[in-house]
């Protein structure tokens, strides 16, 4: 066994958030260190990499104030543990699981490592509970199911964090009454959106059910590295241990990943795309991974992680291997947003991959599967005549051209567009879905069956032809 | 037993001293939990670097290194069937039941259940010649496969002294033995890295059906053959190779999930059991054998994991079976080769891939062909690899270099995908090598196969020059016989390469469907091509009121239904008689 808290005075070298610290015995890799600044405060690191005398370590709290000499180096004997409780719901914490509402810690005697353990494939079980998120364009088009990783690509200065909320407010199960605990963490977004996120849940009268890690944008970059994994901490005990339906929101992924980067690029690692360390997919997966649900569990981690795709390229490293990763993607849209179209969710590059086993016969309703087949064949369609009415003008297309084009604004306008605070269930959704199909000639709707269009098409034509 | 000390621990990087009689690639234990790794470098002074197949968390120097003396290698034997292992031949439902739900590290178990009795039945008698390649006996697997006891290839050559009667036996118990005290069992183990010996390697003839009309119609891939299946992320790969593994007619499927999702895998032990194999009429999982290594499990065993699979596959293959191994994805194999290469602070080429990656690759797609094995059978792998270009731009090293070891490239297109369009296989940019080598298999089937399907993706093709030109004047512009083109190469897309993997029906194309919908199809263009020749209107082909059905025969014409299948041709043809008379 070795003395805990045996205590190093003075490193050898700093070199931004990492620390080397020299002539050491007995250390662990990934352990955990209480750095003391000269000034008496104290921060917490990280063993990176370490020899038998030597080891790198970095620092959550930064490395702003140390000295080569002053500093003091305390190794803890254990990579970081978090506290987990369910006491911890409706509490504000950092990064790092410490308070930061001025309330005192949490009571249990149970801490958990921040990295987890990797999750047995052979012990998963399928998600296929369909969540009806009251978004038509998640609902009918990107269904979202429980133990879902579906991460929303957004761009800065478009609504992806009033659509988080909104999906926050109004996600439920058609089959039970059953709340969402919501776990949200926030890594280097100003005190604004966190705010906003605050409000929102107090509004809806959520806020005790939903716990916050906060690592703002004027905290330590070392910190946005761990502020994710403490998070899923918590939600892998409410959901595994206690059997609780968690919805996780991450937010940005983006600043996470930067944090990433700047870390690898001190450390001299060679870089692979943009400067970012080869591992970043493998680092990802770490915590996109951790949701779903467990065979013979009760409780389920469904991920919502926020990402801003640098000058909306979703060919960017961050967003192109997230969605390697996740189930999916809902990508928001700058030109819809422009056109005053809540939620902008693009109707093509969005995908869901988990949906085809949500919905259909006993989940949502027996068409849902060819009417959402159907309407992205009909759009992708839209968008190619669209680019060809640009060249030779409107006028000069087919008429079923134009009733595609008709069938563009209207879709947009009545499926994809609705109210921040409109929660439509997806009967409704299904409704408004074939309404605007009708639009098109019956002969072009090849992806849906003959009953289904003797059943719902031409009964949507008698229904507007009533009104 | 050998043992070294650790200098340094960086991530899944070990370095150890004292490690003078540990060779190259050998497995050693490392720490006070026994992780697994493997010898990847040794330099002067006794040095080693080890790469370890686990989670490193908490290890440090001054512990110590065990030495196995052996490389790594895989258990061969009855039980591979139907089991879900990691990178590393650790089956997950065993480390389940002793872990639980998350995978501690350090766990240790038996690949194959050596409790369990299998009914051996000898095949050679006291005073035969032993030697590698012949087979002494078999075992009853699964139902549909039978699993044949193969002298391994390292046996010096001898004689049966005694043999074991036919009975029920388990475990390590010895079943045969040698003039030369050598023994046999059920069980063998073979290195990974190290490809397993053949007499000699065939020409690929035989198309591997899968199934989906636009593989095996347009871009077949040959029994023993390598294919390459790139795409960006959402374009399908995973429900193509997914497709692939359902409906192949291949006896043993290998399925290496190489750090891809957990759901995904879920999804097949899921899903397979339940799924009826078309031709054994058996469950598909008991022709299937999985490896799983997540995107959350440690990056090392990523490296290995489709190195443990191709072997398992050699292994069937060796007793006379066709295999199909589906890797999803090599991209990610790659980036773990990368990921180590960097910690290693080698000189990176291009991207930070290391210089070796092309030899890597080239020594994994060479494992498969078409073969003559040790005992004298005919037996095949076949490879098909998923790659993940970063940002679908298949300009990057991962997919460049694989294309100059595959012949058979299934290009995935997002354009395709968007429009949920599945299998989203572009016609434009996929090829395949292996079509003239098959069309022979084709041509007995149909003998104008080859001519059907010349046919129509000639039309394909050239509507992808029509379509330019429609998107500058529009397509009403066109002449009638440039729209005819594109009218049936909208046919073409929406009634026969489309497919819907959720169909009772269209999920699976038996290769008597195909040549009928070829041949239909092919009639039917070269038809409605005359008559416009011959003055018909364009509208009088659109207003064709058995059309929808022909979009629709995918799903609404059962596999076998030969009077379906008559009527609707029937219906199209007299049309177009009509069309015809009229015209006189």
């Amino acid at each position: 066994m070795k003395v805990a808290g045996l205590e190093y005075r003075g490193v050898s070298s700093i070199d931004g958030p990492l620390v080397f610290i020299d002539n050491i015995r007995d250390i662990a890799y990934d352990e955990l260190v209480e750095i003391t600044t000269p000034t008496g405060d104290v921060r917490l690191g990280q063993v990176l990499d370490v020899t038998a005398s030597a080891a790198v370590v970095q620092v959550f709290g930064g490395t702003v104030g140390l000295s080569q000499e002053k500093t003091k180096a305390r190794f803890l004997g254990s990579a970081l543990k978090i506290p987990v409780s369910k006491d911890m719901l409706g509490r504000v914490f950092d990064g790092l699981g410490r308070p930061k509402d001025g309330l005192p810690e949490p009571l249990t005697a149970d801490r958990r490592d921040v990295n987890g353990m990797p999750v047995n494939p052979y012990s998963r079980e399928y998600p296929r509970d369909f969540i009806q998120t009251g978004i038509s364009s998640i609902d009918l088009m990107n269904t979202l199911v429980r133990g879902q990783k579906l991460p929303i690509f957004s761009g800065n200065g478009l609504p992806h964090n009033r659509m988080a909320a909104q999906i926050a407010r109004q996600a439920k199960l058609l089959s039970e009454e059953v709340e969402f605990s919501i776990v949200f963490a926030a890594m280097g977004v100003k005190y604004d959106v966190a705010r906003f996120f605050i409000d929102s849940f107090e509004r809806s009268g959520v806020l005790h059910n939903v716990a916050m890690f906060l690592s703002l944008a004027d905290d330590p970059s070392a910190e946005r590295l761990v502020t994710p994994r403490s998070a899923l901490t918590l939600a892998e005990y409410l959901a595994f241990d206690l059997g609780m339906h968690v919805l996780v929101i991450i937010t940005d992924m983006s600043n996470y990943c930067e944090a990433l980067r700047e870390i690898a690029t001190a450390r001299g690692e060679i870089p692979s795309r943009k400067g970012y360390p080869g591992y970043l997919y493998s680092d990802l997966a770490s915590m996109y991974e951790r949701a779903g649900r467990l065979r013979g569990g009760a409780g389920s981690i469904t991920q919502m992680p926020i990402l801003t795709m640098p000058s909306d390229d979703i060919s960017h490293p961050i967003p192109d291997l997230t969605g390697y990763i996740t189930e999916g993607q809902i990508v928001l849209e700058r030109d819809m947003h422009q056109r005053g179209i809540y939620p902008p969710v693009a109707g093509l590059p969005s995908l869901s991959r988990l949906m085809k086993d949500g919905i259909g016969k006993g989940r949502t309703r027996d068409d849902h599967p060819r009417v959402a087949s159907q309407l992205f064949a009909a759009y992708s369609k839209v968008k190619d005549i669209r680019s060809l009415a640009s060249v030779i003008g409107e006028e000069e297309l087919s008429p079923v051209d134009k009733l595609y084009l008709k069938f563009g604004a209207e879709f947009e306008n009545k499926v994809v567009s609705q109210g921040e605070f409109e929660d439509r269930p997806i009967q409704r959704t299904l409704e408004i879905g074939w309404e605007v199909l009708k639009i098109l000639p019956r002969s072009e709707l090849l992806r849906v069956s003959e009953e289904e269009l003797a059943k719902y098409y031409d009964e949507a034509v008698t229904i507007k032809s009533k009104k | 037993m050998n043992e070294g000390i650790i200098t340094r621990v960086n991530g899944p990087i070990v370095e150890a001293r004292n490690m003078e009689r540990a060779g190259m690639l050998e497995v050693v234990e490392v720490g006070t939990e026994h992780l697994i790794g493997e010898v990847i470098r040794v330099r002067r002074g006794g040095l080693a670097t080890i790469q370890v197949y686990e989670n490193t968390s908490g290890l440090k120097p001054g512990e110590t290194v065990y030495c196995t003396g052996r490389q790594l290698s895989v258990k061969l034997g009855p039980g591979l069937l139907g089991t879900i292992y990691d990178g590393i031949q650790r089956p997950l439902d065993r480390i389940a039941e002793l872990s639980g739900a998350m995978i501690r590290r350090g766990e240790k178990t038996e690949p194959l259940d050596m409790s369990k009795k299998w009914h051996f039945v000898p095949t050679v008698n006291p005073g035969d010649e032993l030697k590698p390649g012949v087979v002494y006996g078999e075992i009853q697997e699964t139902d549909s496969i039978k699993l044949k006891l193969i002298v391994p290839p390292s046996q010096k050559p001898t004689r049966v002294k005694t043999i074991v009667p036919e009975g029920d036996y388990a475990g390590e118990e010895t079943l045969l033995v040698a003039e030369n005290n050598d023994t046999l069992g059920f069980y063998q183990y073979w290195p990974v890295r190290k490809p397993r010996p053949v007499i000699a390697r065939k020409q690929l003839t035989t198309p591997l059906l899968t199934g989906l009309r636009v593989i095996d119609a347009f871009f077949p891939i040959a029994k023993g053959g390598a294919a390459a299946i790139p795409g960006g992320f959402g374009t399908g790969k995973t429900m193509t190779q997914q497709a692939l593994a359902k409906w192949s007619d291949a006896d043993i499927i290998v399925y290496i999930g190489c750090g891809e999702r957990g759901n995904e895998m879920t999804e097949v032990l899921r899903e397979f059991p339940e799924l009826v194999d078309p031709r054994s009429g058996r469950s598909l999982m008991e022709r299937t054998i999985l490896i799983a290594n997540t995107s959350n499990m440690p990056v090392a065993a990523r490296e290995v994991s489709i190195y443990t699979g191709i072997t398992l596959a050699e292994y069937y293959r060796d007793m006379g079976y066709h295999v199909a191994i589906m890797a999803d994805s090599t991209s990610r194999w790659a980036e773990a080769l990368r990921e180590l290469s960097g910690r290693l602070e080698e000189m990176p080429a291009d991207e930070g891939f290391p210089a070796y990656l092309p030899t890597r690759l080239a020594s994994f797609y060479e494992r498969a062909g078409f073969v003559e094995t040790m005992s004298g059978d005919s037996g095949s792998v076949s490879v098909i690899g998923a790659v993940s270009p970063p940002g679908g731009d298949f300009s990057e090293p991962v997919t460049q270099h694989t294309s100059r070891f595959i012949r058979c490239f299934w290009a995935l297109d997002r354009a395709l995908a968007n429009a949920r369009h599945y299998p989203a296989i572009s016609w434009h940019d996929s090829y395949s090598e292996y079509l003239i080598e098959i069309a022979g298999w084709w041509g007995q089937q149909d003998a104008e196969w080859k001519a059907h399907r010349d046919l129509l993706m000639e039309v394909l093709q050239e509507e992808v020059g029509l379509q330019r030109i429609a998107k500058l004047i529009g397509p009403d512009a066109l002449p009638d016989h440039q729209r005819l083109t594109l009218l049936v190469a909208d046919i073409i897309k929406n009634a026969f390469l489309q497919q819907n993997s959720f169909d009772e029906i269209d999920m699976y194309c038996s290769p008597g469907k195909q040549t009928w919908m070829l041949r239909l199809l092919a009639t039917f263009t070269e038809r409605s091509q005359n008559l416009i020749r011959k003055g018909a209107m364009l509208a009088d082909i659109n207003a064709i009121t058995a059309l929808p059905r022909l979009l629709r025969m995918k799903s609404e014409i059962p596999n076998d239904d030969k009077t379906a299948m008559a009527n609707l041709e029937q219906q199209i043809s007299s049309a177009l008689d009509a069309i015809e008379s009229n015209l006189r």
